[in-house]
């Protein structure tokens, strides 16, 4: 028994922060928001070209087989730096075409996604995924309900999202691309990869929003003193630690249990996503209230992290959806 | 990484498995914070020390069996699964012996610790004061030196079960002159019979009487007695104290066990239309599994040469407050019954819920408050400011 990541992993971590601390993800996501998918998809490519995607992808696809430990590192950076795009999506739709039984699929979208060519979205309304994410800029939208998979041809209006970098659509006018009984299956498995990527980039997420409000609150002074030092501040930020500390280890368990196929996973990648969900929006919650009037401004740049913590809870699993299936026989 | 556990760890499980099976009686002992029932599980203690089962962790030497943390770990999962009784010489065995293997002497070790594995000597321990309490460091009894050895007076209280035990450990203000609180200060072990120590039980919130307080006028202790170098006492007791809030005193298996018995209560009893129960249940299962694979962590970590240190903050804060969730809401599953004391004619035949959550409700008072953990964890992991305290 061995529940720490190895010396490659941790390496893989520290590279992809090295390469999104240095990338100015802000102006990036400002762009995105505004509709400028430009340097988003130029980082998008340098993801790939660290393999992100490839993870996600078997090898007979030419990508590094399906890899939800390393999944879980890479997204937990993703967070940390708010990368932009449907990065869940893209991860989530490869593990659904991986599965569907028919090659055809598969074939022509799984080594566009590993190699970063294809940027894909993915919407599952009975998985309480009702829109397709940044379905703009999306080379394909699937959508899966029932027993069908759909390629999108129309998106609608955009409908925006409290995080203006999360460009919301809903899908309209679709052709049919697989039907039948794998389509269930592959779904659920599928959902679970969302569920584990998205707990894993709140995690990421809440822990630079801890690490940016600590590091303001050992420098704003007010009352003559640093407000860190202040008991009540402190305890806030204390219960952010806990949070993510406990929900690092679900977080890990759970890309466990989806690696090796365990009947558990589902219940696994539910227990992670509320958990690490619940402790990023925390984080922000905190964030906010330790940063005062300045963490209500848009200027801020923390506003970009504080502002997708709340949507990450509730996507791909509301909170009350994986506590009922935690408890599910 | 991974969480498959090895050939040998699946083979100590199984023994301890059957063990347990074989000797944990259906039916449960009395309250260890009785008279009555502190006498039974010393008996209990006896015979896991008989067959090697009461200090697993410990080098055979001293009746254990020298294994590893994740064994130690497995061990617990199996005790708390089969419902076995609680620890009496939790104190000893949690407190004391820790600081024995860093600090003690071998003559220490040899002669107090068999003993304390077999339940022939329950340890009690004898840190706070009335008017010491997070504050520790400003306590007032006093250690003077004598010929041979050291004079104790003044008062220690809420020492646990003291009022059953048969000796105890605690630090004492030898060198009154010292000018800041911490030095000055000397760690002893005492018996509790001793001459000038008068030993006043006190009830608990449930009545029971499971503290006493300590009056020492006077009281003879050996040099022999001293853990570590005289005035060095603070040093010596903080060495130890991570392992009172962290994982060793309270390993995940004992949140796992109530977990369970949670979520089988839930299935049996609820509501199911009461969906904002069922999240709590949830919410408390989801809890000890992050527990569980926090420690797992933890002891990777510790095999891997790191050491714990202001971490085990976090886990006293976690589990404290995870054991009352998990009793609170067993209680409102029970709804009217839950208020019903365990040896009532009519308490709920899941049993257990009534004492246990008498007992989670001090979790984040003893062992240093919540609140001075969370001082901690700020200060120490996340590096902010020192403030007044
Ligand atoms: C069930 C139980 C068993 C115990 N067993 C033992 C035992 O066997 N041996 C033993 O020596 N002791 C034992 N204790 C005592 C325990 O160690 C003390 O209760 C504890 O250290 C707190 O001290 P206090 O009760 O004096 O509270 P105080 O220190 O007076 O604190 C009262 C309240 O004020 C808060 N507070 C104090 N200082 C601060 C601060 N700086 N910042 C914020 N809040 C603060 C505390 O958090 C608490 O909420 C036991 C206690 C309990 C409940």
């Amino acid at each position: 028994m061995r529940f720490l990541l190895d010396t490659e992993q941790r390496a893989f971590a520290k590279t992809l922060d090295g390469m999104l601390g240095s990338s100015d993800t802000p102006s990036t996501i400002r762009s995105w928001a505004a509709g400028d998918p430009g340097p988003g998809r130029t980082l998008w490519s340098r993801l790939a070209e660290a393999g992100v995607f490839g993870l996600a992808v078997p090898e007979r696809h030419e990508g590094l087989g399906l890899l939800p430990v390393e999944l879980g590192v890479a997204f937990t950076e993703l967070g940390r730096h708010a990368v932009p795009g449907p990065l869940v999506e893209t991860v989530a739709a490869a593990a659904l075409l991986d599965r569907l039984g028919d090659r055809a699929p598969a074939e022509t979208w799984l080594p566009r996604i590993a190699a970063g060519a294809a940027l894909v979205s993915l919407c599952a309304p009975d998985a309480g995924s009702p829109y397709a994410l940044d379905a703009d800029t999306a080379d394909a939208v699937f959508v899966v309900e029932d027993d069908t998979v759909w390629l999108a041809a129309g998106r609608g209006p955009l409908q925006r999202s409290s995080d203006p970098a999360r460009r919301l659509f809903r899908p309209t006018g679709a052709t049919v691309l697989v039907e039948g009984p794998t389509v269930r299956a592959a779904t659920s498995y599928a959902t679970d990869v969302a569920a584990l990527t998205t707990a894993a980039q709140a995690l990421g997420l809440g822990r630079a929003l801890l690490d940016h409000t600590v590091a303001y609150a050992a420098q704003r002074t007010q009352f003559g003193v640093a407000i860190g030092s202040f008991q009540a501040v402190k305890h806030r930020l204390a219960d952010v630690l806990l949070a993510l500390e406990f929900a690092q280890p679900l977080v890990h368990s759970a890309a466990l249990a989806l690696a090796s196929d365990a009947p558990s996973a589902r219940r696994e990648c539910a227990a992670a996503k509320v958990t690490a969900g619940e402790a990023a929006y925390a984080a922000s919650r905190t964030a906010l209230q330790v940063h005062g009037a300045l963490g209500y401004t848009e200027e801020l740049e923390l506003s970009l992290w504080i502002r997708k913590a709340r949507a990450l809870r509730d996507a791909w699993g509301t909170p009350a959806a994986c506590r009922s299936l935690v408890l599910a026989p | 990484m991974d969480l498959d556990f090895s050939a040998a760890e699946n083979a100590f499980r199984a023994e301890a498995r059957a063990w347990l099976t074989a000797h944990v009686s259906t039916s449960r002992l009395p309250s260890l914070e009785t008279a009555e029932g502190f006498a039974a599980h010393r008996e209990w203690e006896r015979a896991l020390f008989a067959d090697r089962w009461s200090v697993v962790s410990w080098p055979e030497e001293y009746g254990g069996r020298g294994v590893s943390l994740l064994q130690w770990l497995i061990f617990e999962e199996e005790y708390y699964a089969a419902d076995a009784p609680g620890r009496v010489s939790q104190n000893g065995i949690n407190l004391l012996a820790p600081t024995l293997f860093e600090h003690g002497t071998p003559e220490q070790r040899a002669r107090v610790l068999p003993p304390m594995a077999s339940g022939e000597v329950i340890w009690a321990q004898a840190w706070s004061e009335p008017e010491a309490g997070s504050d520790l460091a400003r306590l007032r009894s006093t250690a003077q030196r004598t010929e041979g050895g050291w004079r104790l007076t003044g008062q220690k209280t809420w020492s646990s079960r003291a009022a059953f035990a048969d000796r105890a450990f605690g630090l004492f203000r030898s060198d009154p002159a010292a000018d800041k609180p911490h030095p000055g200060l000397t760690y002893l072990m005492f018996p509790l019979d001793a001459p000038g120590l008068t030993v006043r039980p006190l009830g608990r919130l449930d009545g029971k009487p499971a503290f006493a307080e300590l009056f020492l006028d006077d009281v003879f202790v050996p040099d022999e007695d001293v853990i570590g170098a005289p005035g060095e006492g603070w040093r010596v007791a903080m060495s130890t104290a991570g392992s009172e809030r962290g994982l060793t005193l309270r390993s995940p298996g004992r949140f796992t066990a109530a977990a369970d018995r949670l979520a089988r209560l839930w299935r049996d009893e609820a509501d199911p239309a009461d969906t904002a129960l069922r999240d709590r249940v949830a919410d408390a299962v989801i809890g000890a599994r992050a527990y569980e694979l926090f420690a797992y962590a933890s002891v990777s970590r510790i095999a891997a040469g790191e050491s714990i240190g202001a971490e085990s903050s976090l886990n006293k804060v976690f589990w404290s407050e995870l054991d009352i969730a998990l009793h609170e809401t067993a209680l409102d599953l029970l709804g009217p019954y839950g208020e019903l004391a365990d040896d009532a004619a009519d308490a709920p035949a899941h049993g257990g819920w009534a004492e246990g959550y008498t007992f989670s409700l001090a979790g984040p008072i003893y062992a240093g408050t919540n609140e001075i953990q969370r001082d901690i964890i700020a200060e120490r992991l996340l590096g902010l400011p020192k403030g007044r305290r």
